[in-house]
């Protein structure tokens, strides 16, 4: 199978749309008061992670993030073979808080529903936002993201890979093509 | 990684991989379980039919509630208010069932092997929640979930499980299970309740309970089924609760940390002792709260897509 492969973006730019991101999101909640961050696996936990420790070099505050499974609230189940399930990790209770969730790759945006479903069982956010790192478009549902990281236009047989480091720092963003 | 089991029959169709599969999903249905909301839409239009030929608190309610936190829909017949008191055959029932396309049936019947007749007969998915003397497989898995859980693996582990061996499916499940996942099982019993040749499976047989709970990390006492077989095999309970019940001073033979397990329910003063069942050492209680998260991870893996082998 031959198939050709393009570097998106490399660690430093990965690092420079974080930090963008990171000032949006602060600028957007005025701060730091009730902000929490929930990633989704697999991916979105370390970009969640990331974000957290950008947000503390800018703010000096500490902002918790978690890690939300959403394979239990997906609308495929029937379709695609099973998948070992991630743990929900929520140091928090979402009620009342401002939370942003972190993905890497925003596609159909049918994770986001299952995810926003999911948030919903664990409690009542005061609002809820989407941080991704790439959005490539072809959207299935009504959904669209508060902060993006690159946008990026494919075909819907490309494939965009986030790649991480064994210590799960982002090192580079692939475009594949079929 | 792939479930691809389509029916839960046993745990002896169980690989490593598919045990530690199945546990690992149990550990992340724990969670759902200590919600404010205990409920995931994940099984949402499935129907689940539970068939319980004979009498249960435990399973059947484990069952259930593990189906109604998955979001399917669970349908409940015993036979003492079905029309098996008619004389309808288990298969003519089961067809009768099939009929209104339920896509998981959970049975427990007397005989040995009713889960796996069914299973060769319809379309939708079996679960054996205990056939005869046969497989219980739900509990040996919700046993060793229990186990990992406090030991942090199963490999290496000395287990040692006292009671009637031959009329027990709890046992016999336990062993496949755990000599799969490494673990050393030692069986104890009066020899009338030993089944002849059953060490081939892999385990070690004692007829002196003291040696058999020496250094064991695990001690599974069965129930002494009274409404059954344990009349004739048996002098008396006195008799037996002398040799083969577990009181605090047996106990200390096992090492001095072993978990103290029962499937229930319990008869006190017969096969255990309220000092040990209540004592600090036994996870009976935990043995059940661990079961709905185990049977909810049945459910979730087989109602996934599967290749066509059982």
């Amino acid at each position: 199978m031959s198939h050709s492969e393009t570097l998106i973006l490399d660690g430093a730019a990965i690092r420079r749309a974080l930090t963008r991101i990171s000032h949006e999101i602060l600028e957007k909640n005025k701060g730091t008061k009730d902000l929490v961050l929930l990633g989704i696996p697999t991916g979105g936990d370390y970009l969640a992670a990331e974000l957290a420790a950008i947000i503390a070099g800018i703010e000096g505050v500490e902002v918790p993030y978690g890690v939300l499974d959403i394979t239990l609230y997906r609308d495929d189940l029937s379709h695609k073979t099973i998948r070992p399930l991630r743990k929900t990790d929520l140091p928090f209770s979402p009620d009342d808080r401002r939370v942003v969730m972190v993905d890497e790759v925003l596609f159909t945006g049918r994770t986001i529903r299952a995810a926003m479903d999911a948030i919903m069982d664990l409690g009542r956010p005061r609002s809820i936002q989407l941080a991704v790192l790439i959005d490539r478009g072809h959207r299935e549902l009504p959904i669209r993201p508060d902060y993006v990281g690159r946008n990026v236009p494919t075909s819907r047989e490309e494939e965009v890979h986030v790649d991480f480091d064994s210590n799960h720092k982002p090192i580079g963003v692939r475009l594949i093509k079929p | 990684m792939t479930f691809l089991h389509k029916h839960i029959l046993g745990t002896r169709q169980l690989s490593a991989q598919d045990i530690t599969m199945i546990l690992d999903t149990a550990e992340s249905f724990k969670e759902i379980n200590t919600r404010d909301i205990k409920k995931v839409p994940t099984l949402r239009g499935k129907t689940v039919v539970n068939l319980f030929y004979e009498a249960s608190t435990r399973t059947r309610t484990s069952f259930e509630i593990a189906e109604k936190r998955l979001s399917a829909d669970a349908v409940n017949i015993s036979a003492s208010s079905s029309s098996v008191v008619k004389g309808e055959t288990l298969e003519d029932t089961a067809r009768n069932i099939e009929a209104m396309r339920p896509d998981i049936i959970v049975i427990r019947h007397s005989a040995s092997g009713a889960a796996d007749y069914l299973a060769r007969r319809l379309d939708c998915s079996i679960i054996n929640a205990g056939d005869g003397a046969h497989e219980h497989p739900s509990q040996a898995l919700l046993d060793l979930f229990t186990m990992r859980q406090h030991r942090g693996r199963i490999r290496g582990l000395t287990v040692t499980i006292i009671g009637d061996i031959t009329h027990s499916r709890v046992a016999r499940s336990n062993l496949f299970a755990l000599t799969t996942m490494g673990a050393r099982v030692r069986l104890a019993g009066p020899g009338t309740m030993i089944p002849p040749g059953i060490e081939k499976l892999g385990c070690e047989v004692f007829t002196s309970m003291e040696e058999a709970l020496a250094g064991a990390d695990v001690v599974m006492m069965l129930r002494i089924q009274l409404e059954r077989q344990g009349r004739s095999l048996l002098p008396s309970l006195r008799e037996y609760a002398r040799f083969y019940g577990l009181n605090r001073d047996k106990l200390q033979l096992a090492r001095e940390d072993a978990l103290v397990m029962h499937p229930g329910p319990m008869n006190r003063g017969v096969e255990i002792c309220s000092d040990v069942a209540d004592g600090g050492q036994n996870v009976i209680l935990e043995q059940v709260e661990n079961g709905v998260a185990v049977r909810m991870a049945l459910l979730y893996l087989v109602s996934g897509p599967v290749a066509d082998n059982p």
